[in-house]
């Protein structure tokens, strides 16, 4: 349904459109050839420490009445299913009353919410967004440098959990287990940046050129094609030169990275933990945070999708006949105290999940503060009361300073206010020039000043 | 929303009370209407589609043979219009993606030029009379380029990539190094990743790509050197020869792959990799089971309409079935047999047809128990080709699976709550009596009676014709002619990799005709779309924008 909405070349190239207007990527990429990665490299080291953007995701949202602070500014209040935070409270914004805005369109149960946070505009279905998730918007600017331009990792086992969308036919799929991730980040191809010696491998010079040569020998191809298949094509070869920019990386000596201590390979795990129940996932996000975190010190990556659980959430309990989205429909509310009992330990336990997050970025020294202080992570999901699918006050919070761009630890609630203001600000807060963001009646120019330093 | 189609696409909208549904089935006929004019271009026939993470794995092993490791993770195939292979056509690579092909590039090209298989795939090396081995890498990069790029290669390619190779050789000190090289490019080149169709005179595509149109659609896999031969002399452009290699194809032992695939789409197979149960509720379910229920129902496929030339119809009513030890528990059954067997259900038998077997059973169902409504669904969507549109935002869904309730203890009688409100009935009244049918079989698809100590009752009407029970379901839907219309118009946008539009009329109708005349065996409608001249069509022009309007998405379920 999406295809023919606009050319997909234009959707590609220009990264949004009616979005925000970032003219990045492909000159880029260019330039950054002709110099073999000199170009990238040198703001890594001695410069200023890197600031890296990243989003955490979870499904199902919360119960407002028990989720959503009364006071506002620093040092709020913590209702029940945000208790989990408080060991973390003080990296941690909580923007609640955020909305988004169905301007006469169907609610798609656990799509409209997560496609509106995401790219600006709610969609029926992940194939029909008008414009890439912001996170492709954000790689794209501050991506280029380091070895992978964005990771994307599901705690759920699962490489299609993943709501990073170059556009709606091209999802970027995620490293599903730790196992894979660590192999990933700290397999063969890694250097540690900070070993004294360093030999280029004659080996990766040879990868590289022969890519080049493909590059060049087979742009001839998009000539025979039509529109679409030439913007598919177009794509393809982007992603072929951003393999070749790492081959680049990888000839030259890594900057130092002092935060960077390459961790033990986890063990593989039997096949049979589950990892829908809910104890065993915390453990198993708690591992992948832990590599994320390393990779992300070590340079490896600037840009970050982790998604705890799957929209409508995939959470169980082990033995139980139904799992956490089935109950959230399902499950009376108990007249005595006035809410879904079994609703609201999942929502906590999602919670527990994020403030492990929070605590293990906030738990590694970089610089004069934490690798959490040269962090934004843009926590959401994609509905607020998942009994009605309601998607207004869809729960956000910030976490991080953004190397000194965010005031950290305060609630704002944003009363009605299209929930585009918070793609908005975060993209500005990344150094991303955009005055507005947003399509349809969720366009906006209006940031969140109060969190903007 | 009227079906576009006439009665063999219906897009259903459940009923006026469905607001919330109809609304959003609504606005996106409207998203369609309003892009038709800039669809033109999209409808015509895609010249670029990538390769399946199968059909990767095929050609590797095709080519290069079997033993040859493929190490790695695909990027995700993206299932549109009811189909992977529509979505082969609107996937790219990603950053991702790309970065995983060419790791494994990198290893397959290792493996080909190692000390094991050099001699055999390369075969030949440097040597007196040609020192550098120019002559070696440019005859081994020719015989090998013909079947990766499943055309010859150019004179100026052949020329680039044997250049390549030698100074490859030379920085790495290395002949089989420096040709792994240029093998790894190869292997990531879009040439290969991609099927890229040339044009050919009189708007159709050319040989070659109608040799790997043909060999994919009945094989799935490159094209052998015989059809590739057969390309070159333009045998394929004379409708005997392409009726010959068609036939040899399909007599083939490999035919059987080619069905399989096409079963693996059609009845979204693929899902069983991602499928989890709970192992605490259903401890015979475990990774195993679930991949040996997905062989299970591809090897019965292929046994009734490969092997015994069946009636597609008969799937659904079919007291045979592949077994193996591994399964015998979830079934019930003993099994001795080491691999696998054809096994048969006694007459009567509750097991009987495709919609009994554990593992579309398992594959529309919660990890820890049933739901009729997803089995419902499956089956018209899958089988039906219909559209069940998702429930509304607002729904309360408290009493259908409060599954303590002390007066509602079986999942018949939470369900009737769905037929009791006017807004749910009008979906659920198509997707719940029929997956009730199916109540016998519980989340895994063990067979069962009660439920809760109550008999389960698994009677029910199917679009007002009347069932006892399983067995008689699938009696209905043999008898069905839906059914098979909808496999002719599923298989028939499988092989061209679209979406259909009211332009393909003519051919659904054709080949609708051939197939109910051949007694509805699936070889002859494979063969009727091999031989149709719209196969091998090579449209530019813009066809109609009116397309079959269906929901694509990830399948995952809200």
């Amino acid at each position: 349904m999406s295809k023919g909405r606009f050319s997909r070349r234009g959707f590609l190239l220009r990264g949004t459109l009616g979005g925000a207007a970032v003219t990045l990527g492909l000159p880029i990429l260019d330039a950054f050839l002709d110099n073999n990665g000199a170009a990238f490299a040198a703001p890594l080291g001695g410069g200023p420490l890197p600031v890296r953007f990243g989003t955490w995701f979870w499904g199902c949202g919360m119960i407002p009445e028990r989720w959503q602070p009364k006071a506002t500014g620093a040092g709020y209040d913590l209702p029940p299913q945000l208790a989990p935070i408080k060991r973390v409270q003080q990296h941690v914004t909580v923007l609640s009353g955020f909305d988004v805005v169905l301007d006469g369109r169907g609610n798609l149960p656990h799509i409209s919410g997560n496609t509106a946070v995401r790219t600006g505009a709610p969609a029926d279905v992940w194939t029909a967004i008008r414009a890439p998730t912001l996170d492709v918007t954000i790689a794209e600017a501050i991506g280029s440098g380091s070895f992978f331009r964005s990771l994307e990792l599901s705690a759920d086992g699962d490489p299609r959990t993943s709501y990073s969308f170059s556009n709606g036919n091209s999802l970027n799929a995620a490293v599903p287990s730790p196992f894979e991730l660590y192999t990933k980040i700290f397999g063969a191809d890694f250097h540690d940046p900070n070993k004294a010696d360093f030999t280029p491998d004659p080996r990766i010079m040879v990868r590289k050129s022969v890519l080049s040569g493909v590059g060049e020998q087979r742009r001839a191809l998009l000539a025979r094609l039509g529109a679409s298949d030439r913007a598919r094509l177009d794509q393809y070869f982007t992603s072929l030169r951003e393999t070749e920019n790492k081959l680049a990386l990888q000839l030259q000596k890594p900057p130092p990275a002092e935060a960077c201590v390459v961790p033990p390979a986890p063990t593989k795990p039997a096949s049979s933990v589950d990892t829908t129940d809910i104890g065993n996932r915390k453990a198993n996000h708690r591992l992948m945070a832990e590599l994320l975190a390393m990779a992300l010190a070590c340079n490896q990556t600037r840009v970050f999708n982790f998604a705890f659980s799957t929209a409508a959430s995939d959470l169980r309990q082990a033995g139980n006949t139904t799992g956490y989205h089935q109950i959230t429909h399902e499950e009376l509310i108990d007249r005595t105290i006035g809410y879904q009992p079994t609703v609201d330990k999942f929502a906590t336990w999602s919670m527990e999940g994020w403030a492990d997050f929070v605590e293990v970025m906030a738990g590694i020294k970089e610089g004069d503060g934490t690798l959490l202080d040269n962090m934004m992570v843009f926590a959401h999901s994609d509905v607020s009361y998942a009994k009605n699918h309601d998607v207004t006050g869809v729960p956000i919070m910030l976490a991080g300073r953004a190397g000194g761009k965010i005031k950290p630890g305060i609630h704002i609630n944003g009363a009605g206010e299209p929930i585009t203001r918070v793609g908005l600000t975060v993209q500005q807060a990344m150094g991303l020039s955009v005055d507005a963001w947003g399509l349809d009646t969720m366009r906006t120019k209006r940031n969140l000043p109060e969190i903007l330093v | 929303m009227k079906p576009l189609l006439g009665n063999w696409t219906l897009a259903l909208v459940c009923g006026a009370a469905a607001l919330a549904g109809l609304a959003s089935a609504l606005s996106v006929a409207r998203a369609s209407a309003g892009e038709a004019a800039n669809a033109a271009s999209s409808t015509a026939t895609p010249m670029l589609r990538r390769l399946t993470e199968a059909q990767y794995r095929r050609t590797i092993a095709d080519i290069f043979g079997t033993d040859i490791k493929i190490v790695g993770r695909f990027e995700p195939d993206l299932r549109s219009n009811g189909l992977l292979a529509v979505g082969t056509t609107a996937v790219s690579v990603t950053a991702g993606g790309f970065e995983q092909y060419e790791q494994m590039a990198r290893n397959i090209a290792a493996q080909v030029t190692d000390g094991v298989h050099r001699d055999k795939l390369i075969g030949c090396a440097p040597g007196p009379s040609d020192p550098k081995g120019e002559k070696c890498a440019a005859q081994a990069l020719a015989r090998i380029g013909l079947r990766l790029y499943r055309r010859p290669v150019t004179a100026p390619e052949l020329r680039w990539l044997t250049t390549s190779t030698l100074s490859s050789a030379a920085q790495l000190q290395s002949f089989d190094a420096g040709l792994a090289a240029t093998l790894e490019s190869m292997l990531s080149s879009p040439d290969f990743l991609f099927r890229i169709d040339e044009r050919g005179p009189g708007g159709v595509v050319d040989g070659y790509s109608k040799a790997t149109r043909l060999s994919y659609l009945l094989w799935n896999t490159t094209p052998d050197d015989e059809l590739l031969k057969a390309a070159g002399a333009g045998v394929l452009d004379t409708p005997q020869g392409l009726a010959r290699e068609a036939d040899r194809l399909i007599a083939s032992p490999r035919f059987a792959e080619g069905v399989r695939a096409f079963f693996t789409d059609f009845l979204m197979l693929d899902d069983i990799d991602t499928l989890s149960k709970d192992v605490l509720i259903f401890p015979t379910f475990t990774a195993s089971v679930a991949a040996d229920a997905r062989e299970q129902t591809l090897r019965t496929i292929a046994y009734l309409l490969v092997d015994r030339n069946g009636d597609y119809r008969d799937l659904f009513t079919s007291r045979q079935i592949a077994m193996n030890r591994t399964l015998g528990p979830l079934y019930d059954i003993p099994v001795e047999k080491d691999g696998w067997y054809i096994h048969e259900f006694p007459e009567g038998d509750p097991r009987t047809g495709l919609l009994t077997q554990a593992s579309l059973l398992a594959l529309h169902a919660h990890p820890g128990r049933t739901s009729p409504t997803l089995r419902g669904k499956a089956m018209r969507e899958v089988f039906l080709c219909q559209q069940i549109p998702t429930p509304p935002a607002n729904v309360n869904f408290a009493v259908v699976q409060d599954v303590n309730n002390p007066t509602l203890r079986t999942t018949r009688a939470r369900l009737q709550a769905h037929l009791d409100d006017e807004e749910c009935a009008s979906c659920h009244k198509l997707t719940d009596p029929i997956g009730l049918g199916l109540e016998q079989f519980d989340g895994a698809g063990q067979f069962r009676t009660r439920e809760h100590d109550e008999l389960i009752d698994v009677s029910g009407a199917f679009d007002k014709k009347p069932f006892a029970n399983a067995l008689q379901l699938g009696q209905l839907f043999h008898d069905d002619p839906r059914a098979t219309d909808c496999l002719v118009q599923r298989a028939l946008s499988y092989a061209t990799g679209r979406e259909l539009d009211s332009a393909d009329m003519p051919e659904i109708a054709q080949l609708t005709r051939i197939f109910g005349d051949d007694g509805h065996r699936f070889k002859a409608l494979m063969r009727a779309i091999a031989l149709a001249p719209s196969f091998y069509a090579l449209s530019a022009e813009p066809r109609s924008a009116s397309r079959i309007v269906m929901q694509k998405g990830k399948g995952k379920r809200s």
